[in-house]
């Protein structure tokens, strides 16, 4: 069925260039609010970029934690530090110039590094599947241990959390 | 299936982890810096994704990697927005190049 695959092709390449240019946004505007918002939008692309994939697990866990998780903590950050932000203190520092530089000679190498090398795509890996049962028996079986670091990190932070962002106690203060 | 070709997947995600690491680089606002490393993170998620897909012969590899890296993502931004908090309390400043108590 070519115009289902043309369509699919047309879509994901409209998708990458509505995410750059939301990222373009993440990093260059000025309002963080605005920013936190654009953030928002290059999280969804990305989800749909994840479905085109095909990986369905990963684009509703992207929508879950980015969107619903991530993007809400943000926004709680700015709003509570915010108001001394005023309109004319500056939002970058001076090293802007070098910074573009030096990332396009990056970029630039990269880039020809990636159309260089010959990727081993096959056609029996493009028509693999994963569906979720396979990655929790994964999850559960040949990559047990690493989850159960992750869950011990993820205890962690939560608890350090905590303990960085509450009040301190008044009689210590210098 | 997948119409695309491997390599405008990863020219992609090395453009969005290029803008990230501009506005990590370049931003004063300490929020912002950790907004674009959330950017900079999924950047290398796409990569892992579109590696599993295309070319790995254990698919499920590249997936269950990206969801480590999401989950550090996670701990991250709540670890990081909480210093951000402490430091805005104590020192009434959001601005990373205004918090030089430790230089020189």
């Amino acid at each position: 069925m070519p115009i289902l695959e043309l369509a699919v092709k047309f879509g994901t390449y409209a998708a990458m260039g509505a995410i750059l240019i939301f990222a373009l946004g993440v990093v260059t505007l000025r309002n963080l609010f605005h920013c936190a918002l654009c953030l928002a939008a290059v999280m969804i692309g990305i989800a749909i970029l994840y479905v085109v994939l095909q990986a369905e697990f990963l684009a509703a866990v992207q929508i879950l934690l980015y969107v619903g998780a991530v993007v809400t903590l943000v926004i709680f950050a700015i709003m509570l530090t915010e108001h001394l932000a005023g309109k004319t203190v500056r939002q970058t520092n001076s090293q802007s110039l070098a910074a573009i530089l030096g990332l396009l000679g990056f970029v630039a190498v990269i880039a020809a590094l990636i159309v260089k090398t010959p990727w081993p795509v096959t056609p029996t890996a493009m028509e693999a599947k994963v569906s979720v049962m396979g990655l929790g028996k994964a999850l559960m079986g040949l990559y047990v241990f690493p989850f159960e670091v992750i869950s011990i990190v993820l205890i962690a932070a939560l608890i350090g959390t905590v303990v960085i962002a509450k009040k301190d106690a008044p009689e210590e203060r210098l | 299936m997948i119409a695309l070709p491997l390599s405008h997947m990863l020219i992609f995600s090395l453009l969005l982890f290029a803008i990230g690491l501009y506005g990590a680089l370049v931003r004063r606002n300490i929020i912002g810096i950790l907004i674009s490393i959330e950017l900079m993170l999924n950047a290398t998620n796409i990569n892992l994704i579109a590696f599993s897909k295309y070319t790995s012969l254990a698919p499920e590899t590249g997936q269950i990697f990206a969801i480590f890296v999401i989950a550090l993502a996670a701990t991250a931004a709540a670890v990081g927005l909480a210093i951000v908090l402490a430091l805005y309390r104590t020192r009434k400043t959001i601005y990373s190049d205004e918090v030089h108590l430790l230089k020189w």
